[in-house]
């Protein structure tokens, strides 16, 4: 047998446990979603072939139309994920005894379960709760607002608890970046009599862009997909105020087990995530940043 | 002069002290942003009565009556068990089989190479909510649904886990895997001997990773699982959250037991865990 034979069976044999695993749960699942989308899938009674409709279910759908809505607002977390968690990225990046303690304090959100985070923020929030006695002794309110309940609210609660979880997250690939600035570019610019403040945002800020168009774009992705605080906190209600398009695919896959319905509407949200993504992409390309991807 | 000068650098100094005093004052006040919830949540677990929602750190008797009262009605000991199950078997499902699936991918010439790695990658840009309605199918086909093997067996191997363990496989010298072939060893000797003790570091943030992802992790369980006996805990919590409001005591004892795990790994995996989440950008 040749040599290069004898590798490759051995190369296999060492490949196959994980092949199989991921073969059945990461790519029979994902290709195995495409045709679903085109099929009314029964449980109990007949699957049958039903081409476009569940597409054009779904764009007659005002359920649907909501979620869709509900998501691209949803999006407006973003940005002001980004610009707090690179001031937070900024501040942690100087050379103070003890900031690695804050560093640490930061973080721990990220790390946190999503069950735990809403939960917490569900008592905080709740008519009785913290926020609310705060806000009532302060004489800002005169009686409690359920801010969960409340149709207006609801949702920028939601958006509220997402920038909390995250900001730690960006901030410490924000802070990876920073530090990979040279210090003698700083240095120099400073020696040549710029503020701090011209510093940052000539010499730092070019140099984070790759940074910024990375973690925006992973923002975008997650923010589109989000599910787990709605899923705990509300719901979707009140009225679908939150009812957001992962949620909604998720209800119609496992409460009403319509499952090609479902899959036409996660193929839709994939759409919609790679749509946005590529917007961000080609920004990113044209202001130079990116160039983690070369 | 040498007066003018020493007020100059006495104005300097005193800026700077100024200045180091406002960042930390919003040091501290994120921290409290960021860290008070928590606080909150571990003071209300000691609480019980009318004063729960109180905002009061420290004015208060504590009772473990909480963290005892869920024990009983919860059987909290049965959560963390399957939870433990559920984290440890994957860790140890992806950790092996994905140090051997990267090994060849890294190490040896073989036929497919450049195929295998382009799909592995590929792979990774699909978000897996995608495939959760397929998965549900074939757990349900292989009579897995409501078994723990069920919640286990999809998503335990990763292909991140893949990739990463390969890049750690390219850092060990080539000419440490050419002698020791030469000198006769086998490959499976080559791989547990030689680099296997070679990626250790590497094969600690999959485990960080993995523990993180799956201690936290809530909706797979809820949809495989049908008997509540059989929840992690996460999944419990969130149950319980939705069943029993008004035991709120019992509710923030409960999250705060699941909380403490995770901080604690975090705390002391720190450096190794970071490293690798911003080494995810440069990658």
């Amino acid at each position: 047998m040749k040599i290069k034979t004898r590798q490759t069976i051995k190369a296999y044999l060492f490949m196959t446990p994980a092949i199989i695993m991921i073969v059945m749960f990461v790519f029979v699942p994902i290709i195995g979603s495409l045709p679903l989308m085109f099929f009314d899938y029964s449980v109990l009674g007949r699957t049958k072939f039903i081409g476009l409709g569940n597409f054009i279910r779904a764009f007659g759908d005002s359920r649907f139309r909501i979620s869709i809505m509900n998501s691209v607002l949803f999006v407006a977390v973003v940005p002001v994920i980004q610009m707090l968690s690179i001031f937070l990225a900024i501040l942690v990046n100087k050379k103070l005894p003890g900031i690695s303690l804050f560093r640490t304090l930061f973080y721990i959100p990220v790390i946190t379960s999503m069950v735990a985070v809403s939960i917490m923020w569900g008592f905080l929030f709740d008519p009785s709760g913290v926020i609310n006695t705060v806000l009532m002794d302060a004489g800002l309110i005169k009686t409690p607002v359920g801010f969960l309940s409340d149709g207006k609210t609801a949702m920028l609660c939601i958006m509220f608890i997402t920038i909390w979880q995250g900001l730690g997250y960006y901030m410490m690939l924000y802070l990876a970046g920073l530090q990979s600035v040279p210090k003698e570019l700083e240095e120099a610019a400073i020696v040549d009599g710029a503020n701090s403040w011209q510093a940052l945002f000539k010499i730092k800020m070019p140099l984070l862009k790759p940074y910024i168009w990375f973690c925006s774009l992973n923002s975008v992705i997650s923010a589109v997909g989000v599910f787990d605080v709605v899923y705990v906190l509300t719901k979707g209600g009140p009225d679908d105020a939150t009812t957001v398009i992962n949620y909604y695919s998720y209800v119609k896959a496992f409460s009403d087990f319509e499952f090609g319905y479902s899959a036409a509407i996660g193929a839709v949200q994939a759409a919609v995530t790679s749509l946005l993504s590529i917007v961000v992409f080609v920004y990113g390309r044209k202001g130079g940043g990116m160039t983690y991807s070369e | 002069m040498s007066k003018n000068a020493a007020s100059y650098k006495n104005a300097r100094l005193r800026k700077k002290i100024t200045n180091t005093f406002f960042i930390y004052l919003i040091l501290i006040l994120i921290a409290v942003f960021c860290a008070g919830p928590f606080l909150w949540m571990v003071s209300t677990s000691f609480k019980t009565g009318k004063n729960i929602y109180d905002l009061g750190f420290f004015n208060f008797q504590p009772t473990f009556d909480n963290y005892i009262g869920v024990m009983e009605f919860l059987s909290v000991p049965q959560y963390i068990a399957n939870t433990l199950i559920i984290t440890v078997s994957s860790i140890a499902l992806d950790v092996i089989f994905s140090a051997m699936c990267a090994y060849p991918l890294a190490c040896m010439d073989f036929k497919g190479k450049k195929i295998i790695m382009g799909a592995l990658i590929s792979s990774m840009i699909i978000p897996a909510a995608a495939g959760m309605i397929i998965n549900y199918l074939i757990i349900s086909k292989m009579h897995l649904l409501n078994h723990l093997a069920g919640v286990i067996l999809p998503g335990s191997v990763k292909v991140f886990s893949i990739i990463l363990l390969r890049q750690s496989y390219l850092g060990i010298p080539g000419e440490l895997v050419e002698a020791a072939r030469i000198d006769g060893a086998g490959e499976g000797k080559i791989w547990w001997k030689i680099m296997m003790p070679g990626i250790l570091p590497s094969v600690s943030t999959v485990v960080i990773f993995d523990f993180i992802s799956r201690w936290n992790e809530f909706l797979w369980p809820v949809i495989v699982l049908q008997d509540p006996e059989k929840y992690p805990l996460a999944t419990a919590l969130q149950y319980l959250n939705g069943s029993f409001n008004y035991k709120f005591g019992y509710i923030a004892a409960g999250t705060v037991i699941s909380i403490i795990p995770i901080i604690i790994v975090f705390l002391l995996c720190q450096k190794n865990y970071i490293e690798a989440v911003s080494g995810a950008v440069k990658g």
